[in-house]
């Protein structure tokens, strides 16, 4: 975009204000935060007036917090693990199956991530309640399954469009079952798109809170649950030290998988 | 190595209302190196395909020795398949591509490696074991493709216009090669190409398909000397389809009442190189092409119908000389007219 103007000086300032407004109008928001994670205040107050990591110390010390934590680092592992297998699978049919047939199982797919999160988690929560699954980790996972598959569908669709399937074909005629040649073949081929979709289902879950508010009870209750149900009881700077971390967190991750890609 | 006889009884395939194979039989002796030729759509590849277990008939049998393997899965039948496109696996060097068939038969790791060497050795690629295969050559692609199908000594292998995506050279160089390589293994050869050339050179037999049949189905020779179908008569050269009564005999007989196919390079110019039992066509020049190793001369016969002739080089002294819109005429010997049965010009 910036070769487009090579000679012209005043274009290619107006240019990189433009981006540096952009990248700011969309990263001070998560930004603010950090500041404020770190003031002594009992109060969320900007710009801080003294310093501190007692909030840290809060988060880290309490047994509600860190259960939280727990459980939504399970959740997330759990629901990538399941997911993205599945959508895997699914992509490979839709990839297969081919015409009107495919177009339709994928629009039934990506539903989730379509339709508004709050009628899903009402719906999830009668589904499960009618298995008596309200309140288990179990149902939590479900729900974040349903949500995380669109997700890491949209990353291994075209992945698998690019791919050749006389590979698979080859490796059948070789002697290799479904199994085999998914795992040795197609698995191998796709490592940095499966990369990308397991992380997507990962920060799916971890992201999620409608659904855990609906269906998460007390002792498994995720951390956005609690984040916000300590942001209606008492506002203190505690939820800028955990969006801190979690910030941290993601961006970690995101980096390692990224360098990976590059590699 | 022992290979197995190949039937295939009766195989229909249709999609939707497209008639992908029309009732194919065909029965390929052990052994026998065997082309389906035909333009692209005639069913050639989906007839593969059915062999290969990608395709399942509607009806019919397919019979590998005596063993129904019409809904047998594709890793069980142990048929050996060179795609078009080779289908190597790029997340693996050339000795692991070769190794695959053998690490899935759970062959011990030294003897698979041992059996991958030799058969790279075999087709020629002996040093590039450790290659990616991304650092090949197309022919190299292609001698990888075939040393992964022949490795675990399968039964029977099918090729899937291997030669397509290669220059004439290379094309040339590897049609010499897989057929050595089969005269070799002795294995059973089911060979897909829409190249007739290709298909004269290597094959023990050549069937035609168009639109989902089987037209015919004979040695390279009779394929091209004695076509039995019109179709078959125009796609495997330059045919010409003469109209009865359109020819006359050199000896003044009665010329046949029915269609005649005499291929371009059957003729002459010179009455005295055909015999008395020739036949004699004459017609208007309409225009004349040098092709370095002949002529090729178009003649319009006096119904309007155009005859394509052509002269080898060392032959058509008189060629060169030759001006359109001058009236020609040109002969054949008797055993190069054929008549094609049940056919109307």
């Amino acid at each position: 975009m910036l070769e487009a103007y090579p000679d012209n000086r005043l274009a290619r300032i107006l240019l990189w204000s433009f981006c540096a407004l952009a990248m700011a109008f969309l990263m001070l928001p998560t930004l603010v935060v950090v500041p404020l994670s770190f003031s002594a205040s009992d109060l969320l107050e900007f710009p801080p007036r003294a310093y501190s990591l007692r909030w840290y110390e809060n988060f880290f010390g309490s047994a509600t917090w860190m259960a939280g934590l727990r459980t939504s680092l399970i959740l997330g592992t759990l629901t990538a693990t399941l997911a993205v297998p599945l959508a895997l699978l699914a992509c490979i049919s839709i990839n297969r199956i081919g015409g009107r047939t495919a177009l339709a199982i994928q629009g039934a797919l990506l539903t989730p991530s379509i339709v508004p999160g709050i009628l899903l988690a009402i719906g999830l929560f009668f589904v499960l309640a009618a298995q008596r699954l309200v309140g288990t980790l179990f149902g939590v996972l479900v729900g974040h399954v349903v949500l995380a598959i669109p997700v890491a569908c949209i990353v291994l669709l075209p992945a698998l469009a690019r791919f050749d399937w006389n590979q698979v074909q080859a490796a059948r005629s070789l002697g290799a079952n479904w199994a085999r040649a998914i795992g040795g073949i197609i698995v191998p081929q796709l490592q940095i798109s499966l990369l990308s979709a397991t992380l997507m289902a990962f920060l799916t879950s971890l992201d999620e809170s409608v659904i855990s508010i609906f269906v998460a009870s007390g002792q498994n209750s995720t951390l956005p649950k609690l984040m916000f149900l300590s942001l209606r009881d008492q506002i203190d700077p505690t939820i800028a030290a955990i969006s801190t971390l979690w910030t941290v967190i993601v961006l970690v991750a995101v980096l390692i998988v990224t360098l990976r890609k590059k590699s | 190595m022992k290979s197995l006889p190949i039937t295939i009884d009766s195989v229909r395939k249709a999609y939707g209302s497209y008639v992908a194979l029309d009732d194919v039989s065909l029965d390929i002796q052990a052994g026998e190196f065997l082309t389906l030729l035909g333009p692209s759509g005639s069913g050639k590849t989906t007839l593969l395909m059915a062999l290969a277990g990608f395709v399942r008939p509607d009806s019919g049998k397919l019979l590998l020795g005596d063993r129904d393997i019409t809904r047998l899965a594709p890793n069980k039948r142990d048929i050996g398949i060179v795609f078009q496109n080779y289908a190597l696996f790029p997340h693996m060097n050339v000795l692991a591509n070769v190794e695959y068939p053998l690490v899935l038969r759970k062959t011990p790791k030294a003897e698979a490696r041992q059996r991958a060497l030799d058969t790279l050795a075999r087709v020629k690629l002996d040093g590039l074991s450790e290659r990616n295969i991304a650092a090949l050559s197309g022919g190299q692609r292609q001698r990888v493709a075939l040393a992964r199908a022949i490795v675990f000594e399968p039964r029977v292998m099918l090729m899937d216009e291997p030669l397509s995506a290669l220059d004439k050279n290379l094309r040339e160089t590897m049609q010499y090669e897989i057929r050595r390589l089969h005269d070799d293994l002795g294995i059973t050869t089911i060979y897909v190409t829409h190249d007739q050339r290709e298909a004269l050179i290597m094959s023990d037999r050549v069937a035609v398909m168009n639109s989902g049949r089987i037209q015919q189905i004979d040695t390279p020779q009779q394929i091209y000397d004695r076509p039995s179908t019109r179709f078959v008569a125009e796609f495997m050269g330059e045919a010409n389809i003469v109209a009865p009564g359109s020819v006359r005999r050199i000896d003044g007989a009665d010329a046949s009442r029915e269609t005649l196919m005499i291929r371009a390079e059957s003729f002459h110019l010179d009455a005295k190189l055909v015999g008395r039992d020739g036949v004699a066509l004459e017609g208007t020049l309409r225009a004349k092409a040098f092709r370095g190793e002949n002529w090729l001369l178009t003649l319009a016969l006096d119904g309007g119908r155009e005859v394509l002739v052509c002269i080898p080089a060392a032959l058509a002294g008189g060629c060169a000389e030759l001006a359109t819109g001058q009236r020609v005429t040109a002969y054949a010997p008797a055993a190069k007219v054929h008549t094609i049965p049940g056919a109307v010009a």
